[in-house]
């Protein structure tokens, strides 16, 4: 439980960020192919942006952008992506993680890797950005009621 | 016993420094980590790598390349390590609401 910060100056100017550094995470995610950035920075952007709603708006507010219960979930699933990425390239005839045999037609190996690139970088961008945000949470929980 | 420690400590840094002096400027082609083979005369990973990665995957970004791609076991350890992170610490300090123990 986080409580809610008390200066209105910080809640309305994160509330006002939040949004901007968000997009610029996503900006490094999808740009990674070009710039330097891909999963790990813009995963941790975006798990920032959370974070500092967590602080500033408090629990209650920020749960409308990001529930708790979806953290551990979540990371789970960015993993999950990486991995079933690996296996879809085997399911088109080629090694664990070779993405140049993705079962999508109409694709040169070349570009089919660089789609790859780009599933993984999601993967591990969704990834952490949850564990990020899940292990905020567990430390700023209060259950010990002893 | 502190100044046994900050001698220590200082002359295992000039050491390094030391060490330093010796090391290949940035981009040197002659290099062993730049060179086409190696001393035992194996192709060098390197030199492959920037050579072939814009045509092999349409990415200008080399890091990226090696990162997911030649390297994509490694980031799917690194991506496997962060969510057991998250785990560990969910598994610690997560307890059930009724209040019993786990």
């Amino acid at each position: 439980m986080v409580q809610k910060s008390n200066s209105i100056i910080v809640g309305i100017v994160s509330r006002f960020m939040a949004p901007f550094i968000q997009l610029f995470a996503l900006y490094v995610i999808a740009h990674g192919h070009y710039s330097p950035g891909g999963g790990f920075q813009g995963g941790a952007l975006l798990g920032a942006s959370i974070l500092l709603l967590r602080l500033t708006v408090g629990d209650k507010g920020s749960e409308l952008v990001f529930k708790k219960e979806f953290g551990t979930p979540l990371s789970g699933f960015g993993v999950f992506i990486y991995a079933a990425v690996g296996v879809l390239a085997m399911i088109g005839g080629g090694l664990y993680l070779d993405y140049g045999s993705l079962p999508f037609a109409g694709m040169t190996p070349a570009e089919l890797r660089s789609l790859g690139i780009l599933l993984v970088e999601t993967g591990v961008g969704i990834g952490v950005m949850a564990t990020v945000i899940a292990i905020f949470d567990d430390l700023t929980m209060r259950h010990f009621r002893d | 016993m502190k100044l046994l420690s900050y001698i220590l400590l200082i002359s295992f840094g000039l050491i390094l420094v030391y060490a330093a002096n010796e090391l290949p400027t940035r981009g040197d082609p002659n290099a062993p980590i730049n060179r086409d083979s190696s001393l035992a005369g194996t192709p060098g990973a390197t030199a492959h790598y920037i050579r072939n990665a814009e045509k092999d995957m349409k990415t200008p970004n080399v890091v990226t390349t090696i990162l997911a791609d030649y390297r994509g076991y490694d980031t799917l350890g690194e991506t496997t390590v962060i969510f057991c992170a998250g785990i560990v610490v969910f598994l610690i300090l997560r307890k059930q609401k009724d209040g019993s123990k786990v």
